[in-house]
């Protein structure tokens, strides 16, 4: 999986403090349900991506736990309170336990 | 999947979806889950019974194609160290797992959230939202699906 880049947006990368950042984020991911069946007839197992967080310098500020209901290539949109400076750190872990990791430098002035 | 239903049985369904949902709209979520919703929201809950208001839910009325059908989640809530929105689940009556997406805030983010999401039918989903107190609180929408996102 580590060939994987998911592509990050933030609206804005500097902000009076208690600003609003909007982050977007999309990355690449079949997201194969367990619902499927190959054409032999054998369902297909389930291989998703489970977990999303987004830390401000290590501290978990936002997070979301992802089922088989998520369409493939997970996208989300949120807004971010930063009450400092530093490295957001965003993260998917996959159902085999590997992870895709991106990360983007935010200012609170 | 393969679906069993023909376009007119789906039909049929459709139109007694939306009138369960009309007669339930004022009683909460409604109350005609094929999979487990109800059991997926009393353990979030913790038994309670999720009052209105406060999150709200949007979804488009017709999605044309349930594979990727866009959501946004929003909640009311002044997110202060002493009182913010802790989780919101989002969960599928149709689907056949229900549970969809959980979303945890915290002070440092607002309570909103948008993503893509799978619907295998037509449906009600449902949004539970609740605060660090306890407190509980949903939304329901019904989405008209035309071509499922159950896969192949």
């Amino acid at each position: 999986m580590a060939d994987v880049k998911p592509r990050i947006k933030l609206d804005k990368k500097e902000v009076a403090k208690g600003g609003v950042i909007e982050v977007k984020t999309l990355v690449s991911h079949t997201m194969e349900s367990g619902q499927r069946k190959d054409k032999d007839g054998k369902t297909i197992p389930r291989k998703i991506l489970n977990k999303f967080t987004c830390d401000l310098n290590g501290k978990t500020i936002f997070s979301a736990e992802l089922e088989s209901a998520v369409s493939a290539n997970p996208y989300f949109q949120f807004k971010l309170k930063p009450e400092e400076s530093g490295t957001l750190t965003f993260t998917w872990v996959d159902d085999d336990g590997s992870k895709i990791q991106a990360t983007e430098q935010i200012k609170v002035a | 999947m393969r679906h069993s239903l023909n376009r007119r049985q789906a039909l049929t369904l459709g139109t007694g979806a939306v009138v369960a949902t009309t007669l339930s709209l004022r009683a909460g979520p409604a109350r005609a889950a094929k999979n487990n919703t109800d059991e997926a929201i009393k353990a979030f809950t913790r038994g309670k019974e999720p009052a209105k208001g406060k999150v709200k839910l949007e979804l488009p009325e017709i999605a044309e194609n349930g594979n990727t059908v866009p959501m946004t989640v929003s909640v009311d809530a002044p997110m202060t160290p002493d009182s913010y929105v802790e989780e919101v689940m989002i969960v599928a009556e149709g689907n056949p797992n229900p549970g969809v997406v959980s979303f945890h805030f915290t002070p440092s983010s607002v309570p909103e959230a948008n993503t893509r999401i799978r619907l295998a039918e037509t449906q009600n989903v449902i949004a539970v939202a609740r605060m660090n107190d306890g407190s509980v609180f949903s939304d329901v929408r019904q989405v008209k699906v035309t071509i499922g996102g159950c896969g192949g």
